[in-house]
């Protein structure tokens, strides 16, 4: 039970620090909120911009983690699942670190439609993914606290763990991401935002590929 | 691949400004003959250099009669662009089309004193995927590198309209064609955009038989070469709106938006007025309405001459018409400097207000006959035509040949290249170096100039000035 809580409390944080990690990651868009209040030339133009980004990005968790929870429902396959789980993301590291292209249909996003850019960023990254790992992890201490539960009750719970695990990786990440733009907006200024930019498309592909490993060790080590 | 963004990109164009200064340039070598093989000169600009305006370096290439006019580098600003988030390409390799042979050169000026060829892509292969033909204009944009073409299909590039294809960036591939629906654009020349308000522009000189073999005076003067300009969803590719500045307005050329792209507005040189032999400079700019607008904002005369003193092209009409060949706006959106190829000027003009451009200084330089000298007492062959301005709007660059077969026609007694640089001061007005004069090699004349680290003609910025 203490060893259940406290890996518990190990994923919760894992997922806050993958919200920090995104929110850090000029690809997931905080300079784009930094050019929207520049653009508008209104304040609020900033914390607009990193709404409709969050939305975006709540958005392509979600897409990625309801199916996964509807999965949780086959008991039996668990492990199978979060093995193959973990595969799937060490698959899209791989590509990732293989096929260092950017994607092009990002660059055919018209410059105001946050939201949708948001999302097929974070769809295009495997961003989803990277939590998948976690929450699956999250789920597994969850059935193996409640086994005796419904099967129903159990999808109920992974639906509401899986949207608790997208709001609050979302949130993290528009805290990040947003004290980052915020302070290059009003104090740094933009020399700041070619100074802040590294690339990160490696450190990105290996957390995939280790958050997938993760994934599978904790699967054989028992959650 | 950088881990850092390559240190030449800057957010905005006020920090371009205040950047390092150019240390090299890059500038076109044209054997107008095919004599010789073209090329690009770089050019020492470092002023406490012992090799201080020489030509330190030569690319040549191998082929024949390519016609080197415009060219551009693979990487710039665009690349700190929010949204695409290409921040770590390296501005590393110029890509230089040949307009006569369709041949495309991807020269690596990494190290500028050993440039040298990386890549050359063959016509057959811009027909085959693009049926585009004549590449000219490049600009680094969403999606990659855009090239601007004067040619269709065909031997004489006239099967089916000019237009734009996209190349990768990383590996010059030709990826295919930009437009989904061009409306009334059938001509092509320059074009330009703003990235953040997602809007291009695009404009007019001729078709290929047009061009190709001298100005076809028959054609100028029934007004059939281009004179409109195109607004372009950018990435809706989309013809949006076409704006006729009215066919006396005869090749309407360069397209120069306002560098901050907070601001919506631009201007476009028009090279002669056939009513009056006067050359232009309209200003566009988007309405309250969302609809683009544009209006003559600058006019210069002709200047009545001799017909003894006029090549045969222009000894019925009496006069020099001014030829607006070229425009540049500075990095601060003040200056426009306009080149008057044929009068022997370049203008320079307080756009501060782009509706009411002041003339703020002029450099008399060469002309058909007015044939000024350079301030060190030497000659210039034609007039002053491809112009370039540093980042920090201090010194303005150019050379003097427009094209081949059009330089023979309006200074049949002229040969050479030369390029030369003017300082700006403090308060406007311009003044040319005399220390500064770069005599091209034999048999070669000089075309568009392209700066080390980006000039005011290359950088597309993402995020407005503060």
């Amino acid at each position: 039970m203490t060893i259940d809580g406290n890996s518990l409390t190990a994923l919760w944080w894992a997922v806050i620090f993958s919200g920090i990690y995104h929110g850090i990651n000029p690809g997931m868009g905080w300079p784009l909120a930094v050019s929207a209040g520049l653009m508008e030339q209104k304040h609020w133009a900033l914390p607009k911009a990193l709404a409709m980004l969050a939305l975006g990005h709540l958005l392509a968790m979600l897409a990625i983690l309801l199916p996964f929870s509807m999965m949780t429902v086959l008991l039996q396959w668990e492990s199978e699942i979060r093995i193959g789980a973990g595969m799937l993301v060490i698959a899209m590291g791989c590509y990732l670190l293989i096929n260092r292209r950017h994607p092009r249909i990002l660059a055919r996003v018209h410059p105001s439609r946050l939201a949708l850019w948001s999302f097929l960023a974070a769809m295009a990254h495997g961003a989803g993914l990277m939590l998948v790992p976690i929450y699956l992890g999250i789920c597994a201490i969850g059935s193996s606290e409640a086994g005796h539960l419904a099967a129903r009750t159990l999808m109920g719970n992974n639906i509401g763990n899986a949207l608790v695990v997208a709001f609050v990786h979302t949130m993290t990440m528009t805290i990040a991401g947003g004290i980052i733009a915020t302070i290059i907006y009003f104090w740094l200024g933009l020399k700041f935002l070619s100074k802040t930019w590294f690339n990160l498309d490696i450190v990105w592909a290996i957390s995939l590929i280790l958050v997938g490993i993760f994934g599978i060790y904790s699967t054989y080590a028992g959650h | 691949m950088n881990m850092r963004p390559d240190p030449t990109f800057h957010a905005t164009a006020q920090l371009a400004m205040q950047a390092p200064v150019e240390n090299y340039g890059f500038t076109i070598m044209l054997s107008p003959d095919g004599e010789q093989s073209d090329g690009i000169a770089v050019v020492d600009l470092n002023p406490d250099s012992s090799t201080y305006g020489q030509i330190v370096h030569q690319v040549i290439v191998p082929h024949k009669g390519d016609e080197f006019h415009h060219f551009g580098w693979n990487a710039c600003s665009s690349a700190l662009s929010p949204l695409t988030g290409h921040a770590f390409l390296e501005r590393r390799y110029l890509i230089v089309p040949g307009i006569r042979s369709s041949r495309i050169y991807i020269i690596d000026v990494k190290d500028p004193l050993n440039a040298k060829i990386h890549k050359t892509i063959e016509p057959e292969e811009l027909f085959e995927k693009t049926g585009y033909s004549r590449p000219h204009t490049i600009h680094c944009g969403p999606e990659g590198i855009y090239v601007s073409t004067l040619g269709g299909g065909g031997e004489d590039g006239t099967d089916g309209p000019p237009g734009i294809f996209i190349m990768d960036c990383e590996t010059f591939e030709i990826i295919g064609r930009y437009e989904m629906d061009r409306g009334k654009q059938d001509k092509h020349y320059d074009f330009w955009w703003n990235l953040p308000q997602d809007y291009m522009v695009s404009s007019e000189w001729g078709l290929p038989p047009q061009f190709e073999h001298g100005v076809v005076p028959e054609d100028l003067l029934s007004n059939k070469y281009g004179h409109s300009i195109h607004f372009w969803d950018l990435r809706k590719r989309k013809n949006i709106q076409t704006i006729d500045f009215g066919e006396n307005y005869q090749m309407a050329l360069e397209v120069r938006p306002a560098h901050d792209p907070s601001k919506s507005y631009g201007f476009c040189g028009v090279v002669v007025d056939t009513t009056n032999l006067q050359g232009a400079i309209f200003t566009w700019w988007r309405d309250d309405e969302g609809n683009w607008q544009a209006k003559k904002t600058v006019t210069i005369d002709p200047v009545p001459a001799d017909a003894d003193d006029l090549p045969d092209l222009l000894k019925g009409f009496g006069a020099v018409p001014p030829l607006v060949t070229d425009i540049d706006l500075s990095l601060d959106d003040k200056y426009l400097y306009v080149a008057c190829w044929g009068l022997g000027e370049m203008h320079q003009y307080d756009v501060s207000d782009p509706m009411n451009p002041i003339l703020a200084g002029k450099v008399e330089l060469g002309g058909i006959v007015a044939k000024h000298k350079h301030a060190n007492g030497k000659g210039f062959a034609y007039g002053p035509q491809m112009v370039e301005i540093s980042r920090d709007g201090k010194r303005v660059y150019w050379t003097n040949s427009l094209y081949s077969t059009w330089d023979d026609q309006f200074y049949p007694n002229d040969e050479g290249g030369q390029m030369v640089m003017a300082n700006v001061g403090d308060d406007g007005g311009f003044e040319l170096d005399k220390d500064f004069y770069v005599d091209f090699p034999k048999g070669y004349r000089s075309h568009q100039i392209r700066l080390e680290g980006g000039d005011c003609s290359t950088d597309s910025f993402c995020y407005p000035n503060v």
